[in-house]
């Protein structure tokens, strides 16, 4: 404790006087699919659109039909839905196949989805799965993350990520690599 | 292993000596910054405003950053964090000791954290019997080949492929020969993946910490900050205080500007924002002064602790794509580790403003503006001034200014340094110059600008 009043009365000492904090950026273009769906692309992931006719379980049967172990965050998704959420040991999830998680909205200038703890139900869940499928509603999409912000500037999450495509490295000489740590593919459903 | 004698020129000559591997670093880090340029070109006219909005958000934070902590401490608490603060390195590394002492813990899995590396945490765990095990593939090599990152964004850029295999052949058993990036790094997923399951802490850094909410934002692209945090009974953030920005919103400006300008990715896979600890789970802020404050102080030097490490300054830069990331022997590398070093040790650093030619390339590509050459330029000012400028360019700039201040020497000086050029060429494209060591000196002009304007001028009159 005696470091933080330390650190404190140095940075005030140091600190210039006051200069204004500017005024936000806003911006006021549309949002939409088709943007969001050519950089997804570009930056390893896909964008899948279900026709209003079309359920879940067999999309993905059809998108991945080797898959074992496909768990949801989705209650609607009833067989796959992780019922023992509440007593699970978080690295059993360690051989998960398909995680599917809802997105709560995607920003059409860099493929990235916004997801919360409330969507994941296990915080790990979209990192540790082999393959990441996000739901996400046709009409959900913003233009940029000034918009983005704007929708989530007062939520009360405890924890919250953007997620645009695949894990990926290019540390070895700079070769692109998808599925690093994490998913090594990314697939959005959009219902129409 | 370099002495800690060696300056930036020395090691920057030892890097060089293998022309082949520069010219490939070089041109490496090029098609980088191409990629950046891409990427903020596509954005058109709204790139420019970014950058002066996040220059104005960072440069507005530091003139409250004491009041902004505060802010920060307090809401970071009411989220359930445990809020620590280090004035230096020591005391850092003995906060997140403590923390594992605590726990009984000796192993821990740590994503990028330029700040431990500053801190040189991973010696000092190491020293106190703590297994610490870099995440982040790049860094990953490095730490097994005991070497630090030689560059913030691209730990292992210096690495060519066919010796990250024979890394990897010798620590995790792959086949001897395969060099193929594909199979490599799913060979360190592999070894990884189990270091995540099986650790209990997890360290990570933190890009930005936002004082109106108490929480903070990680980006990577591998997945690896979110693997340890998630999986961890204990998470420990460790920041310096310049990582702080107002307002949740904020974000929308630096998370457009950082990937794009670090390696022209629209964002980062990644952008994870951690508010509470997970249910059961330990968070642990540990907030860092080291120097901080002090280069808070000085006017000329605020605006560098503007960065967002992103990196485009090292890619741009003539100089670091051709001398390595190690050649500036300190943790931040390249033009901005240049002007944030000496504020830590002006006699150890000494060297690195100098290691430069103030072309400007840093401070255009700056994503948060920070007007990095002038201040290389002021750092050589207060340098000199100090009698810390090194001995062989203070006598050489003496012998410059004496020459230049009496136009009679200089048009001698000048008359005979180009007829020696001409007639005894191996007179100057020896290794006694300086300026002959990769390159080659220009061809000597007949006649001095004087003489040449003499004459013309003559003529004209005819």
């Amino acid at each position: 404790m005696s470091s933080r009043n330390e650190i404190l009365k140095r940075v005030r000492a140091a600190q210039p006087t006051l200069i204004p904090m500017p005024a936000d950026l806003t911006s006021t273009a549309a949002g939409d699919v088709h943007k969001f769906t050519e950089v997804l692309q570009g930056i390893g992931g896909r964008v899948v659109l279900m026709e209003p006719d079309e359920e879940v379980p067999q999309k993905l049967k059809e998108l991945f039909p080797s898959a074992n172990r496909v768990v949801s965050s989705i209650r609607s998704l009833e067989a796959f839905f992780l019922h023992d959420h509440a007593q699970l040991d978080h690295h059993s999830l360690e051989d998960v196949d398909i995680a599917v998680i809802e997105a709560q909205f995607g920003v059409a200038e860099n493929g990235a989805v916004w997801v919360t703890e409330q969507d994941t139900i296990i915080r790990v869940l979209p990192f540790i799965a082999e393959h990441l499928v996000v739901l996400l509603d046709k009409a959900s999409f913003v233009a940029d993350m000034h918009q983005a912000y704007q929708r989530v500037a007062y939520d009360a999450y405890g924890f919250g990520v953007f997620i645009a495509g695949p894990s990926k490295t290019a540390d070895i000489e700079q070769s692109l690599v998808l599925g690093a740590h994490g998913p090594k593919s990314m697939t959005i459903l959009v219902r129409s | 292993m370099q002495s800690s004698r060696d300056n930036h020129s020395t090691l920057a000559e030892r890097f060089n000596k293998d022309e082949a591997r520069v010219s490939w670093h070089d041109q490496t880090l090029w098609w980088i910054r191409q990629k950046r340029d891409k990427a903020a070109w596509s954005l058109g006219e709204e790139w420019e405003g970014l950058r002066s909005q996040a220059s104005q958000i960072k440069a507005h934070t530091l003139s409250n950053l004491s009041g902004y902590l505060e802010e920060f401490e307090a809401n970071a608490i009411a989220n359930g964090a445990i809020v620590h603060w280090a004035a230096d390195a020591k005391e850092h590394n003995e906060i997140v000791h403590k923390i594992l002492q605590d726990n009984k813990v000796t192993q821990l899995v740590k994503s990028k954290s330029m700040l431990t590396e500053e801190c040189h945490l991973n010696p000092y765990l190491e020293t106190h019997g703590i297994d610490v095990v870099d995440t982040d593939l790049g860094e990953r090599i490095v730490q097994l080949a005991n070497e630090a990152p030689s560059h913030i964004v691209l730990p292992c850029i210096h690495w060519k492929k066919e010796e990250i295999g024979e890394l990897f052949h010798k620590h995790l058993a792959t086949p001897a020969g395969n060099a193929d990036p594909s199979f490599l790094t799913n060979a360190a997923r592999i070894h990884l993946r189990d270091k995540f399951l099986t650790r209990r802490v997890a360290i990570t850094g933190v890009n930005f910490a936002i004082a109106e909410t108490g929480e903070f934002v990680v980006c990577t692209n591998e997945g690896n900050a979110d693997m340890g945090a998630h999986l961890s009974d204990v998470h420990i953030a460790c920041m310096g205080i310049e990582k702080l920005i107002p307002l949740r919103r904020h974000l929308g400006v630096f998370l457009r500007l950082l990937a794009r300008s670090a390696t022209g990715q629209p964002v980062t896979t990644y952008s994870s924002h951690f508010r509470k600890p997970r249910q059961g789970q330990q968070l642990h802020i540990v907030l860092v002064d080291n120097g901080r404050s002090q280069q808070l102080a000085k006017e000329d030097f605020r605006n560098s602790l503007k960065c967002i490490r992103c990196g485009a300054c090292f890619n741009t830069c003539p100089v670091y794509r051709r001398s390595g990331g190690h050649s500036y022997h300190t943790a931040v590398a390249g033009p901005i580790g240049s002007i944030l070093a000496p504020n830590l040790d002006m006699k150890q650093y000494a060297d690195l403003p100098f290691a430069s030619t103030l072309c400007g390339s840093c401070t255009n590509v700056c994503p948060v503006k920070i007007d990095i050459h002038d201040q290389l330029y002021k750092w050589r000012q207060v340098l000199t001034k100090e009698g810390y400028s090194p001995k062989t360019k203070t006598v050489a700039m003496k012998t410059m200014a004496a020459t230049l201040s009496k136009p009679g020497l200089f048009s001698f000086a000048g008359k005979w340094a180009r007829r020696i050029m001409r007639i005894a060429p191996w007179l100057v494209n020896n290794k006694m110059n300086p300026w002959y060591k990769q390159r080659n000196m220009p061809a000597a002009p007949k006649q001095s600008f004087t003489e040449w304007y003499k004459t013309n001028r003559n003529k004209d009159k005819k």
